[in-house]
């Protein structure tokens, strides 16, 4: 008992994270493709100077955190648990687009973003592990 | 093109998720998150053969994202990818063995369908 109770507080502080620096990372990714228009080349060199833009880089430092966490996530909890559940990026996404960058935000998008939030509310409430152990699976 | 590189992306995805999450079960639960540990899991993650193939799709299915976002805005690129939900679920099911009671089910049709309400303007 007091075990999967430490399970569900890890859980939650990894999605958490994971969720957090998803949000953070796709937003900087975006700002700074946006200022490199078009971009469709797969050259070498125009590939390094979209790498060396201040906004690409930290969105792609802030994807990294969110590959570690997401993948720590994932050494304990069900792949069917963990892609609903940081789907919460997406409310995160709306909410910060209409409450910090004022920006318009249909009847069909909440109601979207509602859909998501019970979603992963109702996915938030299962156990996170259902899967057997492998054998010889370090515990 | 937009629609080609949102197949190239779901098809990533989901392949990269399954292969992690094979990849991390078989590594184990990740218990030190100090700098230490951190360091030793990076060292564990290069020599999982499963997880650098789902980080090699994963980073296919970034490049593609990049590309869709110079030609399309993210409203129209992150929604787009609301299939791979069910679609990763599936497979949760059949390849992972996850119990995917009707609360996991539902819970990803609700996320499924949000994302793709949000795709509309």
């Amino acid at each position: 008992m007091r075990d999967s109770k430490r399970l569900r507080s890890k859980t939650f502080l990894f999605a958490c994270v994971a969720i957090l620096s998803n949000v953070l990372g796709n937003f900087a990714l975006s700002q700074g493709m946006h200022q490199f228009g078009r971009f469709l080349s797969v050259s070498v060199l125009s590939f390094l100077s979209v790498l060396s833009n201040l906004w690409i880089a930290s969105g792609i430092c802030l994807l990294a955190v969110w590959m570690l966490s997401q993948l720590s996530l994932l050494s304990w909890a069900d792949l069917s648990y963990v892609l609903p559940v940081t789907a919460a990026s997406y409310v995160l996404t709306a909410v910060l687009g209409a409450v910090a960058l004022g920006e318009d935000v249909s009847i069909a998008h909440w109601i979207g973003i509602g859909m998501i939030f019970i979603g992963v509310m109702i996915v938030g409430r299962t156990a996170p592990r259902t899967a057997a152990l492998e054998p010889g699976e370090p515990q | 093109m937009k629609w080609l590189l949102v197949a190239l992306i779901i098809a990533c995805n989901t392949v990269g998720d399954v292969l992690n999450t094979h990849g991390m079960k078989r590594h184990g639960e990740v218990q030190d998150f100090g700098l230490h540990g951190i360091r030793r899991l990076i060292a564990a993650l290069v020599r999982n053969r499963y997880v650098v193939g789902g980080i090699a799709a994963g980073a296919v299915s970034f490049v593609a994202l990049l590309m869709l976002l110079s030609i399309a805005n993210l409203s129209f690129a992150v929604p787009a990818t609301a299939a791979s939900y069910l679609l990763e679920t599936v497979l949760a099911k059949f390849i992972l063995k996850e119990q995917i009671t009707w609360k996991r089910w539902a819970g990803a049709s609700l996320v499924a369908g949000g994302v793709a309400l949000l795709a509309l303007h």
